[in-house]
This record gives structure tokens, C-alpha cells and sequence, in this order.
């Protein structure tokens, strides 16, 4: 179980990194959602996984670690509102500056250039 | 009995404020809304006076949120620096605040509001003795800059938000990473509890905490924007309208009061074997972002974008402090701290009154009509040009001799860290110079002097002259402040006090 939810977090930040670098505000939106999701799971794992454990002393007969799901908590919260306003500001940017790039116009072509 | 809630105060104020802002009597007229927030902020200045009071006669107060005692529950320490800090923040807002009551707070809603939840966070990131805290609130400060950063709209500023709103979704996700890291190992989220454990780790798992604390450098590296990380700085700062970019003055000084506050108590120089930890990186870096704030400042095309790049500066010049990290160097470095913190605002409000009244050009070093009134702003930037680039009579020239001071202990820091420092101060008068001289006696007679252009309102002035008024006050009262911050310094250094004191309430 360990190596796949390690697989996960990595596949996830994996892409999160690549479409945030992308120079488009959806990818980036996207990008950054994604990297958003491999935190949650990381902050999850990082009071160690246990199968079967409740996060309440007694419930159960194996116990896990309460604190990261508080933790996942709060970072899920602001992780959400903060991809909502990413992407009211990227609409706004679209309509403000006419093209979704980032940079807010896009890069001259390499033809464009020479002429 | 107040007393006892001191350390929540600054938090919670301006929390209830703002939201009291929102609300109808308050929230249907400007005039309202203006002058409820003023007082607030009078009243977060003697929450701030207070505080320095409690925190220098009293030694540090703790305050555990719902009592629950540490190192379960979340709480808040008041000690010399964090206690300065707060009062530095309170005394920017005071200046921003009257600046926009000037007429900056009408082109879109909620200005008031904003402005206080942003307060909130900073003073919440200053005084916040648990990691994850300090998380949340730089995420409250965040939320509310963001928005503050778009206020008013216009193309410029959606761009330049579009790239600082990325960017710091990107950082709060590796702060994340850092934490669950740092929790994953040490097993605790209380910055004290941390550093009693860094002690008794195991050696395999030295590598991941090691890897958790440079991953928090670079988290607060892009608040502060330490070098690789500050390219977002000047377009943000230039992009902001004038009061908002005087508040964000503040945002750079929480990334290295971070750098100070985590790096000195938890991986600082007793933290056994990842002592120091960050010290290699921040000697290249902090030298490297003071030549870069140079160099940008040389080639500012305008004063808004020079007040940036002087930011920089002074960032790179505060990172060295940092780098040396004798109790010494910090204390000079806090004192530099509040000093190039208020000055740094005061021009950039000033960089927008200048602008306003040249017309079309703005604030960019061409040629333009003449100012309306020259001898009240150039008096005005005259101070703060001398102030900021360390001239006596002003309070950049106390700083820097000090730090000059502190690093001259040993001869090798000398050597580097006194050329970069003179000649980042020499870059700074060139470049400062260099605006003076455009903006006021570039005049071309072309465009005469217009009716239309108003006399600068008397609430911005008094904004603009209360910010510059603390530089010669800080050079009158330099043998007291000095005094405290050296104390806050070697309060800051003084871990095992810290530890004793925090961990100890939590066995009672």
C-alpha cells in the first residue's frame, strides 16, 4: 500500500509541476489543483498509514494519528477557495487582456520575428 | 484581565473590524467606513505600544488558544520581536490608511475590509508559536493581498496578479510539503516542542528534516524574495495602487522575521547536528539579491519600480544579517528592519502623489509638466531619498552602521559583506539621484500647469509625512530602540529560555 499511495503522490506532483509551468492559464489552474490534491495526500500520510484505525482512542483497536486529518482538513479548505479565486482571476485576465496566456499577451513567434 | 488576552488582541481587533465593516451601518457609507478604520488603527498603535511594554517590563507572555496547553494546543508567543513587529505593522497601516482616505478607497468595494483582514494575518504570522498557525495565517494575509492587489482594477494589475497569484498557490503547496514532512519526522507542529526534538532524532530520518527545513527556506525565500525567487517583486509592488503597495512593504519583512523566528529556534545554531542549516545558502543568496536589487534599481524606469527595487535591497541587505547571525546582527538588522519598512512605503505613496501631479508620464523618469507643488513633495522625497540610501542625519545611516559594525567581527565577513553593502547604498543614491533630478527639474514647458490637476488632499500628505516623520524620530530615540532590539536579539538566541518557559507550562 505504501509504495502505491508513494506512487500516487509522485505521478500527481509529477503533473501538477509540469502543467503549472505551462503557459496557459487553464494547464496552470489545472496544474495547481493537481498539486494541491499530492499535498492533501502527502499531509495524510505523513502521520503514517494505518488500515483499520479510527482517529479516536478506544473506537478501535489499532489508532491513528488525528492530527494530519485535522491538518488535511484546514489545508482542503484553503486549497479549494484558492483554486476558486485562480480561476475567477484567470477569467478576468482573459477578458481584461484579451488571451489566456499568463504573461498576459502572448510570445512573439520565431517568423514573426524575422520579418 | 485584559492583560492576559494582550497576545490575542492584534489578531482577533482587526478580525471583528473588518468584519463589522461589512455590516450596514458601517458598510453604506465611505465616511463611515473611513473613519471607523482609522480609529481601529489608532487603537491597534496602542495595542502595539502595549505590547512592547508587556513584552520589554513582563519578559515573553504565552497565550494558548482554548487553553489547551503546548505542545497539543495552538498558542501565541509575545516576546520583544514579535511584539515590534506588530507595532511596526500598526504604524504602516496608520500612514497607508490616511494616504487612501486621500481618495483611493472608491474605485472598487470593500477596500476597508480588506485592509483589515490583511492586518489580521500579518499580525497573526508575527505572533504564532506553531508552524501549522503560521501557515494558516499567511494564507489569511495572502487571500486578502490578492485581492487588495487587483483593487481597482485595470490591465496592469490583473497581469501582475495573475503571476504573484501562481506563484504564491505554488509556495503555499510547498509549505505544505514542508510541514507534512517536518510532522512526518519530528512528530510535532510547536515550533518550541520542534526544537527540543531536533535533538533526539534518529540518524536516518536527519536527511527528511533536513530536506523539510531548506523546503521552508525557499517558501519564505519567495515571500521575502531572496534572490532566485524575487522577480515577481517589482511588477507586483509598481502594479498596486499606492497604499495597497505601502502595506505590502510589510509582506517581504514577515518572509524574513520567518527566516529569523524558524531557522534560529529550530534549526539554529543548538539544533546539534542540522545546526545552522541554512547558513551556506544564505550567504550566496543574500549577497546576490542585494547586487540584483542594485542593478534593478540602476535601470528603474520609474519611481514605483525603484521603491521596488530598493526593497530588494534592503531584503538582501536584511538576509545578511540573517546569514552572519550573532545576536549583534540581528539586533541591527531589526532596527534596520523597521526603518526600511516605513521609509519603503513612504516612497511608494510618494512615487504616487509625484505621478498624479506630472500628468500623463506619471511617475516615469521622462520629461513632464512641473509638479504643482514642488517644494512640499520634493522636500518630501528628499528625506526619504537621504533616509532610505543611508545619508545622516537619517535613520538608514544608524542602521547600516550598524550591521556595518556587526560584521566587521571577524575579517572575512568584513571583506564580503561591507563592499556589497557600501556599494548597494551608492547604486542607490545614483539611482535616486537620477529620479530627483527627472522628476522635478525635467520640465518641459509645453504642458503648463493646469487647473485641473488638484493640490495634493491634506490626508494624503499627512500620510506621506507620518511615515517619514519616524525616520528622524527613529534617529532621536536611536539609544532606546537600539537598546530593545539588541534585547529582542538576544532574546531570539536565547533558546533554552524559550524552551524551558513554553514547554514547561505545558507539564503543569
Amino acid at each position: 500500500m505504501e509504495a502505491l499511495f508513494a506512487f500516487s503522490i509522485g505521478l500527481l506532483t509529477a503533473s501538477g509541476v509540469f502543467l503549472t509551468l505551462r503557459g496557459r492559464t487553464f494547464p496552470v489552474a489545472v496544474g495547481i489543483t493537481l498539486l494541491s490534491y499530492a499535498v492533501n495526500l502527502f499531509l495524510f500520510s505523513s502521520g503514517r498509514l494505518t488500515i483499520n484505525g479510527a482517529a479516536v482512542l478506544g473506537a478501535s483497536e489499532v489508532y491513528t494519528d488525528p492530527v494530519p486529518q485535522a491538518l488535511v482538513l484546514t489545508a482542503i479548505v484553503i486549497g479549494f477557495a484558492m483554486t476558486a479565486f485562480l480561476l475567477i482571476l484567470a477569467m478576468r485576465s482573459r477578458a481584461d487582456l484579451g488571451n489566456d496566456h499568463v504573461d498576459g499577451r502572448l510570445p512573439i513567434e520565431p517568423e514573426e520575428k524575422k520579418k | 484581565m485584559m492583560q492576559q488576552h494582550l497576545p490575542l488582541l492584534p489578531v482577533i481587533f482587526p478580525l471583528i473590524i473588518g468584519t463589522l465593516l461589512l455590516l450596514p451601518p458601517i458598510a453604506n457609507s465611505l465616511m463611515r467606513q473611513r473613519s471607523v478604520t482609522l480609529l481601529a488603527s489608532l487603537v491597534i498603535i496602542a495595542l502595539g505600544i502595549w505590547m512592547i511594554q508587556v513584552a520589554h517590563l513582563e519578559g515573553i507572555q504565552l497565550y494558548f488558544l482554548g487553553d489547551w496547553k503546548p505542545p497539543f494546543g495552538i498558542l501565541l508567543v509575545l516576546d520583544r520581536t514579535s511584539a515590534l513587529m506588530v507595532l511596526l505593522t500598526s504604524l504602516l497601516t496608520l500612514g497607508a490608511l490616511l494616504y487612501a482616505t486621500g481618495g483611493d478607497d472608491n474605485t472598487g468595494m470593500h477596500f476597508y475590509p480588506l485592509f483589515m483582514f490583511q492586518v489580521a494575518g500579518v499580525n497573526g504570522a508575527f505572533l504564532t508559536g506553531d508552524l501549522f498557525n503560521l501557515f494558516v495565517f499567511f494564507e489569511v494575509l495572502l487571500m486578502a493581498s490578492y485581492s487588495l492587489l487587483i483593487h481597482g482594477g485595470g490591465k496592469q494589475r490583473t497581469q501582475a496578479a495573475m503571476h504573484y497569484v501562481v506563484l504564491n498557490l505554488v509556495g503555499s503547496a510547498f509549505f505544505l510539503f514542508a510541514l507534512g514532512i517536518l510532522y512526518g519526522t519530528l512528530g510535532t507542529l510547536n515550533m518550541a516542542d520542534m526544537a527540543a526534538r531536533v535533538h533526539h532524532l534518529n540518524p536516518d530520518e536527519l536527511a527528511l528534516v533536513k530536506t523539510g527545513g531548506l523546503l521552508l527556506l525557499v517558501v519564505f525565500g519567495l515571500k521575502s524574495a531572496l534572490l532566485p525567487l524575487q522577480f515577481w517583486l517589482p511588477r507586483t509592488y509598481s502594479a498596486a495602487s499606492a497604499p495597497v503597495a505601502a502595506l505590502f512593504a510589510i509582506m517581504t519583512k514577515v518572509g524574513i522575521y520567518s527566516i529569523l523566528r524558524v531557522h534560529t529556534l529550530i534549526f539554529g545554531p543548538e539544533a546539534g547536528e542540522l545546526a545552522n542549516l541554512i547558513q551556506p545558502w544564505l550567504w550566496p543568496l543574500s549577497l546576490l539579491t542585494l547586487a540584483i536589487g542594485a542593478v534593478g534599481a540602476l535601470a528603474s524606469p520609474s519611481l514605483r519600480m525603484l521603491a521596488a527595487n530598493l526593497v530588494i535591497i534592503s531584503v538582501g541587505t536584511l538576509l545578511i544579517a540573517a546569514a552572519i547571525a550573532t545576536p549583534q546582527a540581528i539586533g541591527a538588522a531589526l532596527y534596520y528592519l523597521v526603518h526600511s519598512t516605513l521609509v519603503a512605503a513612504a516612497l511608494f505613496l510618494l512615487a504616487d502623489a509625484i505621478g498624479e501631479q506630472r500628468g500623463k508620464p506619471g511617475d516615469r523618469f521622462v520629461a513632464a509638466r512641473r509638479v504643482q507643488q514642488p517644494i512640499l513633495l520634493g522636500t518630501a522625497f528628499f528625506v526619504a531619498a537621504l533616509s532610505v540610501a543611508g545619508m545622516p542625519p537619517f535613520s538608514g545611516f544608524i542602521g547600516k552602521l550598524m550591521l556595518l559594525q556587526a560584521a566587521g567581527q571577524t575579517s572575512l565577513i568584513a571583506s564580503w559583506v561591507w563592499p556589497a553593502i557600501l556599494i548597494s547604498s551608492l547604486a542607490a543614491i545614483i539611482a535616486l539621484s537620477r529620479a530627483g533630478t527627472s522628476l522635478f527639474w525635467r520640465v518641459n514647458n509645453r504642458g503648463n500647469i493646469s487647473a485641473e490637476v488638484k493640490p495634493l488632499p491634506l490626508l494624503k500628505l499627512s500620510g506621506i509625512w507620518f511615515l517619514l516623520a519616524c525616520s528622524p524620530l527613529m534617529v532621536i530615540f536611536a539609544g532606546s530602540i537600539t537598546e530593545y532590539t539588541q534585547l529582542a536579539a538576544e532574546q531570539l538566541f536565547d533558546i533554552q529560555t524559550t524552551l524551558d518557559l513554553i514547554l514547561q507550562q505545558g507539564d503543569k
